[in-house]
């Protein structure tokens, strides 16, 4: 494998500290060298002058749709969209038909992302069998098929029991639950956050009891088990105290935020744009404004892209029928980079630790580093770039996502998976 | 076809393409739809009279819900204007093929409509049609979230008993929470300068609603002596999965107007209702049918309101 040269970059990797402008070196697809000398020589040499050299991204909270919804997106076209959205890995949640609770279906999907040959995927499997939320399904069969983690991805486990024996028993394997905290009775049939604009448009709630309560059942059982729980998509200030609280206990608690949480509010369902009809809702500022703190002080671990998709047709209809979600692979860093970064909230280091280095520790693999002989999963980013969201360029298969002709600072130039470009951002 | 002379002086100042909620709608708005829709009261014998203003012109009820008064109230308001109407059934179209909303409303269009009339059980609906059709669009209700002509004819039947809205106090009592009346003639009514007053239990009625400027209680005897109007709202059990008070019995004895009540009210207060009414839940029939009773004077305004609104998405319209 050639030696590729990445100069006069600013070198982010918090996972040693490192932020500063410097050379790196691959060599044998790993990282070879960091503070190389300029000359050193390489088959291929990067000018990343003026743009960020980071650990590549990792998602741990991406819908893969087939097999069953290929209509929405494919494992190929999931890999391939993360790649130009800055991801060299991502975790595949079973949002699938038949659902990912067998050793076949992890094997497919591992395969179906080897013949795709773009990012890194790795497989979650289910908590319960069908996802039905009764049964624990096979863990440890899946676990040996290549399953790294166990979610019932956008349905969370209800039943208290369920989730404390999953917790109990992933620990033989060292492995987390990926649980989304919604108490689906108090959400029930809601379609936005629960404020002053939901009751101006008579839409349904989704209070943020429905999380900040369910949040607090999934760690008092994490606590009691000594399980490793992940909290997906939180998005309420309840639950960011709640956590806070969690942490002082040193309970093995984790989270994430979905990034497009950061670049709207709820007054975005003004408009009653199906493409906003999002799970967790577009929560009201005091909330952001919660969760940006929680980032901050290291509450909450992750920002995921919460990628969603669904085929124009599914949301082509009246907003309280449409599927909850919206493709976000290829957005999440410039909205992380517009709303956090440029706003002044959060650093790069912050956010790089955020989008890399933690979801690799939660999901328990070697990546998110920079350090010598480390995977060479690496993301260019060009923090001043401006560019338009224009969904038609999609990779995704689908194309609903609300921020189409939005301009966003910082995205992507290059995706380097194992020392090897598989994606380069042409500008023009 | 040549403007009647009643309705000369409204003619180009609407300037708006649909009728989508009174939220939008400025107080001038309001008062031009209220306007038109009292000339036309005027002068077409109580809106019986038929005219030939829109001949030529189609327009399409495009319900997804079920509708007595209101799908009919737009069904004669544009045919007394000469317009040509179609009624659509959602389902016996192609939406049970599996057609999408969007391109059935689409293929509607296709065939040279000018105005749609759509009811639907899910909020934003018309408006989504609204920003996808070239022709004008009417919101005949949308889940709860508006249903601006019955916000209109409410408004209009106040006016027409008490001249004004400004200083008057008006009651809703009820289903606050699901109800796209209650939510229209909010901003209608504060738009004109009356106090609104949202009551009911505590469930469906939350303090939230004290954000839009309203005076929130759950305590109807309290409150009734001071109000001029009392807007009666239906119990939407159906949009509700678990009941918000404990029994039809407690809350008739909690919210009900009664004989009792009407004791206690001003000598002249208006009982309004949009309909349909359950008698002995939210009204008792005495009260109903009484003198104070103006149920079926918003029935009737609701045509007026109707035909003021048809007219000026159509010929009545400011040309740009």
């Amino acid at each position: 494998m050639p030696r590729t040269l990445i100069l006069n970059g600013r070198v982010i990797d918090p996972s040693q500290g490192i932020d500063r402008i410097t050379n790196l070196l691959i060599d044998e697809g790993r990282i070879g060298a960091i503070d190389v000398d300029a000359n050193t020589s390489a088959a291929r040499v990067i000018d990343a002058s003026g743009k960020l050299v980071v650990p590549g991204l990792i998602d741990l909270n991406v819908q893969i749709r087939e097999p069953g919804f290929e209509e929405d997106e494919t494992i190929e076209s999931a890999a391939f969209a993360a790649l130009a959205g800055g991801f060299t890995s991502i975790a595949a949640i079973s949002e699938t038909n038949p659902p990912v609770d067998s050793a076949a279906a992890v094997t497919y999907l591992g395969r179906q992302a080897t013949d795709a040959d773009h990012c890194n995927v790795y497989p979650v499997a289910c908590v319960s069998s069908g996802r039905q939320g009764e049964e624990m399904a096979e863990i440890g069969i899946l676990n040996n098929a290549g399953a790294i983690a166990f979610s019932d991805g956008q349905r969370p486990v209800s039943n208290p029991e369920l989730l404390r024996r999953a917790l109990e028993y992933t620990l033989m394997f060292n492995r987390p639950v990926l649980n989304r905290p919604e108490m689906v009775e108090l959400s029930r049939d809601g379609v936005m956050h629960d404020g002053k604009v939901s009751t101006v448009l008579g839409l349904a709630p989704m209070p943020t009891e429905a999380e900040d309560v369910m949040a607090a059942r999934d760690i008092r059982i994490c606590e009691a088990t000594g399980g490793k729980l992940h909290l997906l998509g939180i998005s309420c200030s309840g639950t960011v105290e709640i956590l806070r609280r969690a942490k002082m206990r040193s309970v093995g608690v984790t989270a994430s935020i979905c990034a497009y949480q950061f670049a709207e509010t709820d007054e975005a369902m003004r408009d009653f744009h199906t493409s906003f009809k999002l799970n967790p809702p577009l929560r009201s500022a005091d909330h952001i404004k919660a969760c940006i703190a929680g980032l901050k002080d290291g509450t909450i671990d992750v920002i995921a892209s919460g990628h969603a998709p669904r085929s124009s047709e599914k949301k082509m209809c009246a907003i309280t029928e449409a599927p909850f979600g919206m493709v976000g692979l290829e957005t999440a860093l410039g909205l992380v980079s517009t709303h956090l970064v440029a706003a002044g909230h959060l650093d790069w280091s912050t956010v790089i630790k955020a989008m890399s280095f933690n979801a690799a520790q939660v999901l328990g693999l070697a990546k998110g580093t920079l350090q010598v002989g480390a995977d060479a999963d690496i993301t260019i980013i060009d923090p001043q770039h401006r560019w338009t969201v224009d969904t038609t360029d999609y990779r995704s298969k689908s194309f609903n996502c609300p921020f189409h002709g939005v301009e966003l600072i910082g995205r992507a130039v290059e995706t380097i998976v194992g020392g090897v470009s598989k994606f380069r951002y042409d500008a023009a | 076809m040549e403007t009647p002379g009643f309705l000369e002086p409204f003619q180009g100042r609407w300037t708006k393409r649909h009728l989508l909620d009174l939220e939008s709608l400025t107080s001038d708005e309001i008062t031009l739809l209220l306007d038109v829709a009292q000339a036309f009261k005027d002068s077409t014998e109580n809106c019986r009279r038929k005219l030939s203003i829109l001949t030529g012109r189609t327009s399409v009820n495009l319900f997804f819900e079920d509708s007595t008064r209101t799908r009919t109230s737009f069904s004669l308001a544009a045919r007394r204007l000469g317009a040509d109407v179609v009624e659509f059934s959602a389902s016996s179209s192609s939406l049970s093929k599996g057609e999408t909303l969007l391109d059935t409303a689409k293929t509607i269009e296709s065939m040279c409509i000018d105005t749609l009339v759509c009811r639907h059980k899910a909020p934003g609906t018309p408006q989504m049609l609204a920003k996808n059709l070239d022709c004008g669009v009417i919101n005949a209700g949308d889940g709860p979230h508006e249903h601006p002509t019955q916000g209109l004819l409410d408004i209009l039947t106040i006016r027409q008993h008490r001249g004004t809205l400004a200083g008057k106090t008006v009651a809703m009592v009820g289903d606050i929470a699901h109800s796209r009346t209650a939510r229209s003639n909010i901003w209608g009514l504060q738009k004109l300068g009356a106090h609104v007053i949202v009551c009911g239990p505590s469930t469906l009625v939350s303090r939230r609603w004290e954000e839009f400027g309203v005076e929130v209680s759950h305590d109807l005897d309290s409150i009734l002596p001071r109000c001029d109007v009392l807007n009666l709202l239906r119990i939407q059990f159906e949009r509700q999965y678990t009941r918000p008070f404990p029994s039809v019995r407690e809350y008739a004895l909690l919210y009900a107007m009664d004989r009792k009540r009407m004791e206690r009210a001003k000598s002249d207060i208006l009982i309004m209702a949009p309909g349909p009414i359950n008698r002995g839940v939210e009204i008792t029939p005495e009260v109903a049918d009484g003198e104070h009773s103006v149920i079926l004077h918003q029935v009737n305004n609701g045509l007026a309101v109707r035909m003021a609104a048809m007219w000026l998405l159509n010929d009545g319209r400011a040309t740009s």
